[in-house]
């Protein structure tokens, strides 16, 4: 298969890859919901994040991808205790998926044919310390989005079925992009996701034609392309590496705690979550500048991605939360 | 050109580059379909109601058993060759998405969608966003068939990079006819490119743009542009060239943007105005999530298991056992080596459930002093006999009054009639209409319930002449307003809704909310409450 299409090469559309290389620096954010037209390269940036995340150590031959051998859940019989590089699982969960599929379920083979009782891991075992990523999140049935909620929240998969009893970490980033003309997403699965992000089409026409021109190229002059975004992908790695190594050393003033929580009262934001990811974020993203402290321009830049999707709905809106939250952030914080 | 040719055309392109990724072809079944589908290579048929196991393979059940061993069947989606897709328009987002997903792999896959709808029935979007070309044959009658043309038997693709102007006048002429997706440009560039290498050329001359521009834009258009070109509007005086270079773009010799906008309109259909935003505007309630009654295997109350062997699903395992039991005996005389059960194919049984999905009658009743309190009684009157109706069909029901300033939830949705009963005899009345409020506190209550999982439909009861705004103003134009836009929110949402005119004359402006909402109008003038309660139920058959 074809190398996906380099994520640096991504026109525009700077709050989208800002979102996800944030949750690259910072898994613990939560997650990125991408939801615009369609054709704005929504799939495009999460199939080449995969190519950007640096590999993780895992030990060999383990469905939940542990780092140790202790981590290694018991049902797997996990004896080889030799851990090898992998790149940082970027796992599909398609629509329709049943729930055996993605919670893993006995494995109906083993139990026919030698009367064995085994798990067979689901999806969210290999997604473990890594990105889950759905496509069009917002026509998941509703009994999958409840299997996620709760997985989602507590980090860990627990199966309770055909006799079954098995629990395994799943930590993992979910990733959801869809189409809002399609429908809309439960509000208590939008509050899982870390950050929110609202895709258009470029408007400019330059820069339409710039995207153009790049497709054209990855396709048509595939090697030389790839040879020199790749090495900007690499670039953008080192950032992450370095980024995430800064972010443990970051100093977090008290200023910033004030900051952050009167703009979500401001706000009227739901819950404590908004505030907490909105810290996260904006640390994430000091880091990534290679600044040394917290400021109030780093939380001005990634609050509408963390606080957009928090906000009650206002019915007669049209402009949009994100054009409010930055209203808002003007106010509370000044320009 | 022709639409036939233009469908054989789509349909050689496909075949010289596939990612060009496929043709719908808007036609019902007949001679003239059959003519371009005669035209198809050997395919891969698919079918709107084909699951998960169909699509990706699964265990292969009965070989599993019968062999010991572990045999995989082989997903349709896994075959090469071009996918034709029947009935593509009943197509479910899962079918869409899991091509959509094949398409996106980019390995040679090319799809052949043959939507049959009517009217607003169509492939999903993401489907059609996905492949580079649409011909509508609908108006092509029997004297239309034509052999396809005979087009060489081997081309040779160029793999040259489009030329910037190229480019330039395709993302231009895209955004003029309001294509937002940036995919079309890219089919655009790649079907000039195989229509050039079609005829023998290297490089796409302008009669190859043209051919590319009518055959990928000419269905995307959402707008007819004006006349004139923005670039070519006189500049303001008082702001200077935003970039000195725009100009170019329209004065490129080799590519008239008019040109190519002749082609595109010489593709379109005659009625195309008319058909202009009806694709966005009458959605219709599939794809939100909840739906009225299927009988499934995945969830809902459980049926008892079935046999069938290539069914979706989950294996019963106690009622496979049951069903092997008997026969243990006898196998075991066959095969006295083999220990266990033995479990035969026809044994295999299959989970299904039954998932009913409510239905939620939420009224939104006006009790405003302007619906004359005479009326009042009528409408309460019809309630009550929609609530027996209700009764017997296991609805459940919700109360929502509007008056004052603002609406309020009477009765939480329930299935109880002694309370709604109650609820609706106490109901007061007197004050301003506030329209808006009560659409957006039923709408709300709508979501609610439709997140749950029931199937809402929002009867509203009023004489429709609002005048409070929101905010909570007399002004009742802006209150009229304000009405219109929400109940445009909840025809976004595809809330199913009723507007029942309890006023002494028809009102021209609630007839209009009606139209927004996507409502049935019932107008009463003179009906008693028994007419009232049977023209309801009558429209909320299906």
């Amino acid at each position: 298969m074809k190398q996906p299409f380099p994520f640096s090469a991504i026109v525009g559309q700077d709050d989208m890859k800002r979102a996800m290389v944030l949750t690259a620096i910072d898994p613990t954010i939560g997650g990125v919901l991408v939801f615009g037209d369609r054709g704005t390269g929504k799939s495009t940036a999460v199939r080449a994040l995969a190519a950007l995340l640096p590999p993780i150590k895992a030990v060999k031959g383990c469905p939940v991808n542990a780092e140790r051998a202790t981590e290694c859940p018991d049902w797997a019989n996990i004896t080889d205790k030799q851990t090898h590089e992998i790149p940082t699982p970027v796992i599909d969960l398609p629509l329709g998926a049943s729930e055996d599929r993605v919670t893993g379920a006995l494995d109906i083979e083993k139990a026919l044919t030698n009367g064995e009782k085994a798990f067979q891991p689901g999806l969210l075992a290999r997604a473990n310390r890594g990105y889950l990523y759905i496509d069009e999140v917002n026509l998941l049935e509703d009994h999958i989005v409840d299997l996620l909620l709760d997985v989602a929240q507590s980090g860990q998969n627990v199966v309770e079925r055909e006799g079954l009893s098995i629990r395994h970490a799943a930590r993992f980033v979910l990733v959801g992009s869809g189409n809002p003309e399609e429908g809309e997403l439960r509000p208590q699965l939008l509050d899982r996701f870390g950050l929110s992000v609202d895709v258009a089409s470029p408007t400019d026409i330059e820069q339409r034609i710039e995207v153009i021109k790049r497709r054209d190229a990855y396709e048509n002059e595939h090697a030389a392309f790839m040879v020199r975004w790749q090495t900007e992908d690499a670039m953008l790695r080192e950032q992450i590496i370095a980024a995430r190594k800064a972010l443990k050393q970051l100093d977090t003033p008290e200023q910033s705690l004030r900051d952050v929580a009167e703009l979500c009262i401001a706000l009227g934001s739901d819950g404590l979550r908004g505030e907490l990811t909105l810290l996260k974020a904006a640390r994430a993203y000091a880091a990534f500048r290679d600044d040394t402290a917290l400021t109030r321009g780093h939380i001005r830049d990634v609050a509408a991605l963390a606080l957009r999707h928090r906000m009650r709905r206002d019915p007669l809106d049209d402009a949009g939360s994100g054009t409010r939250v930055a209203r808002i952030v003007a106010e509370t914080l000044g320009t | 050109m022709d639409p036939l040719l233009r469908a054989h055309t789509a349909l050689a392109l496909l075949a010289i580059d596939p990612l060009l990724g496929g043709l719908v072809v808007r036609a019902r079944a007949g001679a003239v379909r059959d003519a371009v589908m005669a035209a198809v290579p050997p395919h891969t048929r698919l079918h709107p109601t084909m699951g998960t196991e169909a699509l990706d393979g699964s265990i292969d059940a009965s070989a599993t058993l019968s062999s010991g061993t572990l045999t995989q069947t082989q997903g349709l989606l896994s075959q090469s060759g071009p996918f034709v897709l029947a009935m593509a328009e009943r197509a479910e987002p899962y079918l869409a998405a899991r091509i959509s997903a094949t398409l996106d792999c980019q390995e040679g896959h090319t799809l052949i969608a043959l939507d049959e709808g009517i009217e607003d029935e169509a492939l999903p979007p993401a489907l059609s966003d996905r492949v580079a070309f649409h011909v509508d044959l609908e108006g092509s009658a029997l004297s239309n068939i034509a052999p396809a043309p005979n087009w060489p038997d081997t081309v040779l693709l160029g793999h040259s990079p489009a030329q910037a102007e190229t480019i330039d006048a395709f993302v231009t002429l895209a955004v003029r006819l309001g294509i937002v997706s940036l995919r079309a440009v890219g089919f655009a560039l790649r079907a000039a490119q195989a229509h050039a290498a079609l005829n023998g050329r290297v490089e796409p001359v302008s009669e190859d743009i043209s051919v590319a521009v009518a055959l990928v834009f000419a269905h995307r258009a959402t707008q007819l542009p004006s006349q004139e070109p923005p670039a070519e509007e006189p500049p303001q005086d008082d702001l200077p060239p935003p970039q000195p270079d725009t100009e170019d773009t329209t004065s490129s010799d080799s590519l008239p943007q008019d040109i190519l906008l002749d082609a595109v309109l010489a593709a379109l259909p005659p009625d195309m105005l008319a058909k202009l935003g009806a694709g966005t505007a009458a959605r219709s309630a599939t794809g939100s999530g909840a739906g009225r009654k299927k009988i499934g295997n995945r969830r809902g109350r459980p049926l008892p298991a079935r046999d069938g062997g290539n069914a979706q699903g989950r294996v019963d395992l106690i009622a496979t056992l049951r069903a092997a039991i008997p026969w243990q005996t006898l196998r075991k005389q066959d095969a006295p080596h083999r220990t266990g059960p033995i479990i035969r194919h026809s044994d295999l049984r299959r989970k299904r459930y039954v998932d009913m999905s409510d239905r939620l009658l939420i009224f939104a009743v006006d009790a405003s002093g302007s619906a004359a309190m005479a009326r009042m009684g009528e409408a309460k009157g019809a309630i009550e006999l929609l609530l027996a109706e209700a009764y017997a069909r296991r609805d459940h029901v919700a109360l929502v009054a509007f008056r004052g300033t603002g609406a309020e939830v009477l009765l939480e949705p329930t299935r109880s009639l002694v309370q709604t009963k109650r609820k609706l005899a106490a109901l007061p009345g007197g004050g301003a209409t506030p329209l808006a409020a009560g659409l957006i506190t039923a709408g709300e209550l709508a979501r609610q319930a439709r997140r749950k999982g029931l199937t809402p439909t929002i009867i509203t009861l009023t004489d429709g002449r609002a005048n409070m705004t929101l905010d909570a103003r007399a002004d009742r134009p802006q209150a009229m307003a304000d009405a219109q836009t929400v109940a445009r929110t909840l025809r976004q949402d595809q809330i199913e809704a009723m507007v029942i005119d309890t006023g002494r004359r028809p009102e021209r402006s609630l007839a209009d909310i009606a139209d927004i909402l996507g409502a049935i109008y019932l107008a009463l003038p003179r009906a008693d409450a028994r007419s009232l309660s049977a023209a309801v139920t009558s429209a909320l058959e299906p």
